[in-house]
């Protein structure tokens, strides 16, 4: 029993571990070299000495082996949306999905789709902002409450927030619709559109009809042709794709 | 003790955090190290800017994304539609210049010529081809019905309708081409 302690109070020996070493295949493209077309770079890391999630394997890869790859990266909780990308052919966030452990698999990460690109894993979202500015999300009242404090709101009509409030605008949702693939100069695609039904349905606001008669064209909303990549993707397990369809609703007997 | 500020870590440092004396090293230090920075006034910085975004690429988009059945069912419903429409209206078209210009076409001489000249593999893929994409745009019209009236929006219910659609679409297509 004696012997037992001693030896665990002592330091021992970590066994070496064989290095599982896997493959990921990164995009890249630097503005320095302009004329050099986008290509996929490969990196090998290895699993053992790597976190569980795609962003420790970026950072590993920048702090240790390149420092020249660039992505966004903030939170490391899925709460601030920086790191949203293309991984395995799908959007997520880079915070948020595991490692596939298969080390015989290679990993491929792409930007969020048709963007254009700034550097590497970095996509321009100027114009995604101004969508989202565009819709006005915030409340519009002709008054403030009486007793100069909180515009009040029943139980139920709070209730009707859940499910959209919570989104971090990290654009996944959008850049993974085809129909704002093509058509993202005019239409406002899945995330701007929540939040555009999350204003709408909103009992404290009163600008419900304005907000309406912006979305009544043939661009702006009606491109959803209800394809469901919205949902399917978002990291966030939210729905735009539900929330859209309620505002087409909400339009349709306007 | 400015020794240690000439090491490379230096270049990290916030300029709020230096005094004017180390200010006046670092200025020396600057192009020692790889990195070297030149002033740019907001007149270049913007053309620079500029002659940037004329030439950034478009991330790649439909051949990267995974396969899914929610956009796969969207592009076969938008193909199908296409389809079906094309040979509709060829055909009316083509019956109705027949008829303005006295050119002969009628539904008989139609069938004999199907009869008579089309061998039997063209036979089936016409008729499979055109079985099974109505079947299936009929079956996603309804699907697409569903959705319109707020139901089924879910993850689940997409996959669930998705699959459903899929197999109704082998039945009736089936059903169409032993007719």
């Amino acid at each position: 029993m004696f012997n037992a302690i001693i030896k665990r109070g002592l330091a021992t020996e970590a066994k070496a571990v064989a290095p599982r070493l896997k493959t990921f295949k990164i995009y890249r493209w630097s503005p320095d070299k302009p004329a050099e077309k986008p290509r996929l770079q490969e990196y090998q890391v290895d699993l053992n000495q790597c976190g569980p999630m795609v962003l420790d394997a970026l950072i590993k890869i920048k702090n240790e082996q390149d420092a020249t790859l660039t992505f966004r990266r903030s939170c490391r909780e899925g709460i601030c949306g920086s790191c949203a990308m293309n991984i395995g052919g799908r959007n997520t966030l880079a915070c948020l999905c595991r490692i596939d452990q298969n080390e015989n698999k290679q990993s491929k990460i792409y930007p969020l789709p048709h963007m254009y690109i700034v550097r590497d894993l970095v996509p321009d979202l100027t114009h995604f902002y101004k969508q989202y500015k565009s819709i006005q999300p915030y409340l519009q009242r002709s008054q403030v409450p009486e007793d100069g404090k909180e515009n009040l709101q029943s139980i139920a009509d709070r209730k009707k927030l859940d499910g959209l409030y919570e989104c971090i605008l990290c654009a996944c949702c959008s850049t993974s619709c085809p129909s704002y693939w093509w058509n993202q100069e005019q239409y406002l695609g899945p995330a701007v559109l929540m939040q555009a039904y999350r204003w709408l349905i909103d009992s404290r606001d009163e600008a419900a009809g304005i907000r309406k008669q912006m979305l009544q064209n043939s661009m702006s909303l009606y491109r959803c042709h209800t394809i469901m990549n919205c949902t399917r993707t978002c990291p966030k397990g939210l729905n735009p794709g539900k929330a859209i369809a309620e505002i087409k609703k909400a339009l349709a007997v306007d | 003790m400015f020794k240690s500020f000439l090491k490379p870590g230096i270049v990290g440092l916030r300029p709020t955090l230096m005094t004017s004396n180390t200010r006046g090293l670092m200025a020396a230090v600057r192009h020692q190290g790889t990195v070297v920075t030149k002033m740019t006034s907001e007149k270049e910085q913007n053309e620079l800017l500029v002659s940037q975004r004329k030439v950034r690429p478009v991330s790649p988009h439909l051949t990267i994304y995974q396969p899914q059945l929610t956009w796969y069912l969207s592009s076969l419903h938008r193909v199908s539609g296409v389809f079906l429409a094309l040979v509709f209206y060829s055909v009316t078209i083509g019956f109705g210049v027949s008829t303005v210009f006295g050119l002969g076409l009628s539904t008989e001489n139609l069938a004999q010529f199907y009869n008579e000249k089309v061998p039997s593999w063209m036979d089936l893929t016409v008729k499979a081809g055109y079985g099974y994409l109505f079947a299936f745009h009929f079956g996603n019209g309804i699907r697409h019905l569903i959705w319109d009236a707020g139901k089924e929006l879910t993850i689940k219910g997409v996959y669930r309708t998705g699959y459903a659609v899929l197999a109704l679409t082998a039945i009736m297509g089936s059903y169409i081409l032993t007719w």
